[in-house]
């Protein structure tokens, strides 16, 4: 079988401020129809790589097409058919909610009636339908995110790019927008999403590149990439104060894989309850261990020995 | 990138603009009327009736001061639009970031500001020159060819308030661009007495090389039927606009596409 035709394509892209490497040289693609997302913490690049795709940064070096068409060159036709949900909010607070939809629509050189129709379908899809007239400070942040979706899609895009779409909302409004998300890739929009949250990563993402300091450090489908670099289990346990250290050592002589932070040691296992009795033995107690399934936070921690968010 | 000017995507966002004019206008508007009135009154009835009896002037000192107000006013539309409100788009609104994801790029954007501030110093210049009309300024043909000087005068004060803009970062350094260029542009441009009367020579040519001393000039000398100079005047001021625009231009496009 055929693979999915590439809708962006990036070929040892880089990015240079000065001295500074945002972007070191990434290659990767993204297929048209699925959810692809770039997990990482603040500063990893995955804002920079971003905009290098929608076409508001030129690239310092590297190949990049969207669409089949190279960025620079043809970039007004590659906005054109681009949906973007920027990191902050950037509506115009000079205009109604409905304007706000309508100037994005008139801005990407669609007719007044395909854009009021336009509008009105996605008023209904963001839930804002009785906030048409009102102004962009009336709202609340969650609304204020599902306006700024909106607004991406009033050109009808191929692919959304959404940087960071949920950072600072609410558990339920990010939920909400997860929803949102998941109804837009349904209907067979590619989506192309920056997160440094590992459960919407995977929750969302059909693949993913993990990035860190300017470069892809793994690739792969969420649950795959746990399974390629980590036993498929965490035992979370708590020593005694100041034990730390000796249960990390007890853990690592039994062969497993741990990661302390103060006195709480996760060790990573396929076998949590062997595991445990083993520590058990040793006479560690363990009271308030615990055991979930291996995340992919837990991935980043491996690779880099830094927690996603510190 | 490609840097050609896209002038639908650019009138789209002077399309913008207007769409936030149009609803606020009779804020923004109100002002406009009265600006030129108590100037008039002030200046030229009040103040007027005194220098007129001096006979320093072989005109009305009201006639005389009109015509200058007139492009003093143009200037004023376009700077207010050009410095403060460009850059508060640029810096806390951020909005300028959002126009340029779609097929809008920043050069359109800057064009397009670059229009609408033309357009807002049309509408404060010709409010004033209706306002002079009720103050016994001859009522002939020539006032039509008044309206585009306007637009001229606002053509070049755009483009030399978008140049400024787009080199500072910091809100403050505004209040030099006024202190130390709007308002001496304002008192020292013959719109209130005669420079090369009263000023030493060297300072003369100062004064009469300052944009607002050659919109003085285009827009009295169009209102008077005085010719002379028209042309050289008319010349400075899409000169300078031109030159300081396209500056302006590239300039805000490294701004925000970097």
């Amino acid at each position: 079988m055929p693979s999915p035709e590439a809708v962006v394509e990036v070929r040892d892209l880089v990015k240079r401020y000065g001295d500074v490497r945002a972007v070191d040289g990434v290659s990767f693609e993204v297929r048209r129809g699925e959810f692809f997302g770039m997990l990482g913490p603040n500063g990893a690049g995955k804002s920079t790589a971003m905009r290098m795709i929608y076409q508001v940064t030129p690239r310092t070096s590297g190949e990049l097409q969207v669409l089949g068409m190279a960025a620079g060159e043809r970039a007004r036709s590659i906005k054109e058919r681009l949906g973007v949900v920027p990191q902050m909010d950037n509506l115009d607070e000079e205009l109604r909610v409905i304007d706000n939809l309508l100037i994005y629509a008139r801005f990407n050189g669609i007719g007044r009636v395909r854009a009021r129709q336009r509008a009105e379908e996605l008023l209904a899809f963001a839930d804002l339908g009785d906030k048409r007239r009102a102004m962009v400070d009336e709202l609340s942040g969650g609304m204020k995110r599902r306006l700024t979706l909106a607004r991406g899609l009033m050109n009808d895009p191929e692919i959304v790019v959404l940087d960071e779409p949920t950072t600072g909302l609410d558990p339920q409004v990010r939920l909400n927008l997860w929803t949102k998300l998941e109804e837009l890739n349904a209907q067979g929009k590619t989506l192309m999403m920056s997160t440094h949250y590992m459960d919407e990563a995977e929750r969302l993402c059909d693949r993913l590149v993990i990035m860190d300091r300017g470069r892809i450090i793994a690739e792969g489908a969420p649950q795959e990439l746990i399974r390629t670099h980590l036993p498929p289990f965490v035992v979370e346990a708590r020593a005694e104060m100041g034990e730390g250290r000796g249960l990390e050592g007890a853990a690592t002589r039994l062969g497993l894989a741990a990661v302390r932070s103060g006195d709480r040691v996760s060790v990573f296992v396929g076998d949590p309850d062997a595991a445990l009795a083993s520590l058990r033995e040793q006479g560690w107690r363990l009271e308030r261990a615990f055991v979930r399934p291996a995340n992919l936070e837990d991935v980043f921690l491996k690779l880099t020995g830094r927690a996603l968010r510190e | 990138m490609r840097r050609w000017i896209d002038l639908r995507s650019a009138a789209r966002v002077w399309q913008r603009n207007l769409w936030v004019y149009r609803d606020r206008w009779y804020y923004g508007l109100l002002p406009n009327f009265f600006e030129p009135l108590f100037y008039l009154l002030g200046l030229g009835v009040g103040l007027g009736y005194y220098v007129s009896s001096g006979g320093q002037f072989g005109q009305d000192y009201l006639t005389y001061i009109a015509p200058g107000l007139v492009a003093a006013s143009a200037m004023n539309g376009a700077s207010f639009e050009t410095t403060y409100n460009v850059f508060v788009k640029l810096h806390f609104g951020r909005l300028y970031d959002a126009m340029v994801t779609t097929r809008v790029n920043m050069e359109d954007v800057a064009m397009g500001e670059w229009w609408w501030a033309v357009t807002r110093s049309l509408i404060y210049g010709g409010i004033f020159l209706l306002i002079t009309l009720f103050f016994d300024t001859p009522l002939t043909w020539r006032l039509l060819l008044a309206v585009p000087a306007v637009a001229l005068v606002g053509y070049c004060f755009s483009a030399i308030g978008l140049a400024f803009t787009s080199v500072i970062h910091i809100i403050d350094v505004f209040s030099y661009y006024f202190t130390l260029f709007i308002t001496p542009s304002f008192l020292f441009s013959g719109i209130f007495f005669p420079v090369q009367e009263r000023f030493p020579a060297a300072l003369v040519w100062v004064a009469q090389a300052t944009p607002l001393y050659r919109a003085v000039q285009l827009v009295r000398g169009i209102v008077n039927g005085q010719w002379q100079g028209v042309g050289f005047d008319v010349a400075y001021l899409l000169v300078v606009g031109t030159v300081l625009g396209v500056f302006a231009v590239w300039r805000m496009e490294r701004r925000v596409i970097r």
